[in-house]
């Protein structure tokens, strides 16, 4: 092991997650091991109920691994208590979800300064913050609309400034354009790739979008609880190249 | 997560909805005031017939002649004032340890003039003993003493209602009125008392020897007595005193075991505590069925509460993703709850306060707010907020993340 646990923002090792419901299990995860270095942005893809969706919630410490191990940013989380990994999320994690998930009748510098008020930031200084990350993202002007008063994209904006806002590990968006047209996904998926270029974010992108994921620069397929494919997106891939192969 | 920061968020929520938080909270205020209105007026009843009986005098107790005879096997009733002597009087209060005072009561009614003024009024004779017994002042002048009663002097002390209305200038000390055309010199007047529990107005009475009713005014050849006041040494005391009183004028009054009493022992004390409990009882009856619409307030705000985290699932998952413990999602809904609580229960006060008020001048009651009632039906609201906030807040804190961003 000549890697130090910090150089990976994400480390699984050997990771199940069976969900059982009376006498059936179901196998969502069998032995999933996956590294991603700090600075990496990685599209994860693979077709419904391959298992990319509980991947995602045991990355975002929404839940805990059957077995296995996960070490986030150099931290176990695999055996985390509930209030721990709340505190986790808080701190490392930023997400982005397809369906916005603003707080209704909230502005946008309220909501982005929302995970700070959990984290007990000050609110002088949530608030400076929580400008500076619309700011980011465009929407400086927009601070005081209520999520109704703006666009899908904007929306999607002001959630990305609320996952940015509190400098995390790592940024986690699932879908992010999934509600979006393809013009207002292209702009959003520029402030994606932006973020990972200038300021070196880590981002696991979740989506079943070829489109969306050549925006990426690795690729994570996975196939009934497996990585099937894992390789870099390079600047010859488009939308076609980045098709699942077709099954013989 | 700060302490303060939970209580913006928990308005700013309260605030999104303004007419389900206030309809909500009209479960509280009613409760609140309903409390407060109840106790106060009970207490305000139970205070009007406490300042009755203080009015009445201390440990007082009063002795009758019973309106009935026997012999031979036929019964009925006889004048009472046929019964009490002189010397049950003197008899009670020197042979009874228990006793502190005596004072014979004697009756009349007499029409008062001076100058062209007139009135008519009841007299009550008794003896110097009589203003301490029942808790009378003097607001001028002296009262009469011993050597009046020795006498028979024609003196009088006039109550605050006859001094008023025949001597509308004041000064009725030393002036000379007449009864029954007698002339009877002015030599003290009473300070006022008010009206008695049945609305009489006590201040509108007179006051002389008792001696002199008998003998100036009736003629009578045998002392008569209508009625005995006496006190006791104390509360404590009034009990004994009334067995005491009892033995003693059967024994005077030669009355043969078996044989019933001509003679009846009020125990005034007994009385005010019987009433005094009765208004109590009242109290704590009106102030539990008010409680009642408290508690049904509190059900409400469950009710409320618990369709809000319906309502609200998708928004504490969001919550929760981004780094919500589930005890900060707790205390949110609690504060919710409990905020809605105490601003309901401070507009309660408030009203029932208004309330108290508005029913005590329409009954013509001494008005009274209860600080008590206003301080535990604010105290009770506050609890019903947590209590009844308690197990939404609950539930809505376990929900698990996953399902609750899911929730559509």
């Amino acid at each position: 092991m000549s890697e130090t646990p910090t150089a990976s923002v994400i480390s699984l090792k050997d990771v199940h997650k069976v969900y059982s419901s009376g006498e059936t299990e179901v196998h969502a995860l069998r032995g999933v091991s996956l590294e991603v270095k700090r600075g990496e942005f990685v599209a994860v893809m693979g077709p419904s109920g391959s298992g990319k969706s509980t991947m995602m919630n045991l990355i975002g410490c929404l839940d805990r691994p059957t077995s296995g191990t996960y070490i986030l940013d150099g931290i176990d989380v695999s055996t985390m208590s509930k209030n721990q990994r709340a505190d986790t999320r808080n701190t490392k994690i930023g997400f982005v979800f397809q369906s916005f998930n603003l707080i209704a009748r909230t502005t946008a510098v309220a909501n982005v300064e929302l995970p700070m008020i959990y984290a007990g930031v000050s609110p002088r200084e949530r608030h400076e913050r929580a400008r500076v990350a619309l700011a980011s993202v465009g929407l400086a002007q927009k601070e005081l609309s209520l999520p109704n008063q703006l666009s899908g994209g904007q929306q999607q904006r002001v959630a990305l400034a609320r996952a940015l806002a509190s400098n995390p590990a790592l940024i986690l968006a699932d879908e992010p354009t999934g509600a979006l047209d393809t013009k207002t996904a292209d702009e959003v998926m520029r402030i994606f790739r932006q973020l990972n270029e200038e300021r070196h974010m880590t981002i696991v992108l979740v989506t079943h979008e070829p489109d969306i994921a050549v925006f990426a620069k690795r690729l994570v397929r996975f196939r009934d609880g497996e990585i099937q494919e894992d390789r870099p997106i390079t600047h010859k891939d488009n939308a076609s190249t980045i098709h699942p192969p077709v099954e013989v | 997560m700060r302490f303060l920061d939970i209580q913006r968020m928990a308005l700013h929520a309260l605030g999104k909805n303004k007419i389900q938080t206030l309809l909500t909270m009209l479960g509280i205020i009613i409760g609140v005031s309903a409390v407060i209105a109840m106790v106060s007026l009970g207490q305000g009843a139970s205070k009007l017939v406490q300042d009755q009986v203080a009015g009445m005098g201390q440990n007082v107790l009063q002795v009758q002649g019973q309106n009935q005879w026997q012999g031979g096997g036929a019964r009925g009733a006889s004048d009472q004032s046929q019964v009490l002597t002189e010397g049950d009087v003197e008899a009670i209060r020197k042979e009874i340890p228990a006793v502190a005072k005596a004072a014979p009561n004697v009756q009349a009614q007499g029409q008062f003039v001076f100058g062209n003024q007139n009135w008519s009024s009841r007299i009550q004779g008794s003896n110097e003993s009589y203003l301490d017994i029942r808790g009378w002042k003097m607001a001028q002048g002296e009262f009469y003493t011993e050597n009046d009663i020795r006498t028979a002097a024609r003196v009088v002390v006039l109550g605050k209602t006859i001094a008023d209305n025949l001597f509308p200038g004041g000064d009725a000390v030393g002036q000379t009125i007449r009864i029954r055309n007698l002339p009877y010199r002015v030599i003290g007047v009473l300070a006022a008392k008010g009206q008695s529990a049945n609305g009489q107005d006590q201040d509108d009475t007179a006051m002389m020897p008792y001696t002199t009713i008998q003998k100036k005014m009736q003629g009578q050849a045998l002392p008569r007595i209508q009625q005995i006041s006496v006190s006791a040494i104390s509360a404590e005391a009034t009990g004994p005193a009334k067995t005491q009183i009892e033995a003693l004028l059967r024994e005077r009054h030669e009355i043969r075991p078996g044989q019933p009493d001509d003679f009846r022992v009020n125990n005034i004390t007994e009385v005010a505590e019987a009433a005094q409990a009765t208004t109590e009882v009242m109290t704590m009856l009106l102030g539990s069925i008010a409680a009642v619409s408290l508690l049904v307030g509190g059900i409400g705000i469950m009710n409320i509460m618990l369709v809000s985290v319906t309502e609200r699932t998708r928004e504490i998952g969001i919550r929760m993703a981004i780094g919500s413990r589930g005890s900060y999602i707790r205390m949110q809904f609690l504060a919710e709850s409990v905020i809605l609580c105490m601003v309901g229960g401070l507009i309660g006060v408030g009203a029932g306060i208004g309330l108290s008020l508005a029913i005590a001048s329409y009954m013509g009651w001494p008005s009274y707010v209860s600080p008590q009632a206003a301080s535990i039906a604010f105290l009770f609201s506050a609890v019903t907020g947590i209590f009844f906030g308690y197990y939404p807040a609950h539930k809505a804190a376990n929900l698990d993340p996953i399902e609750a961003l899911r929730y559509e």
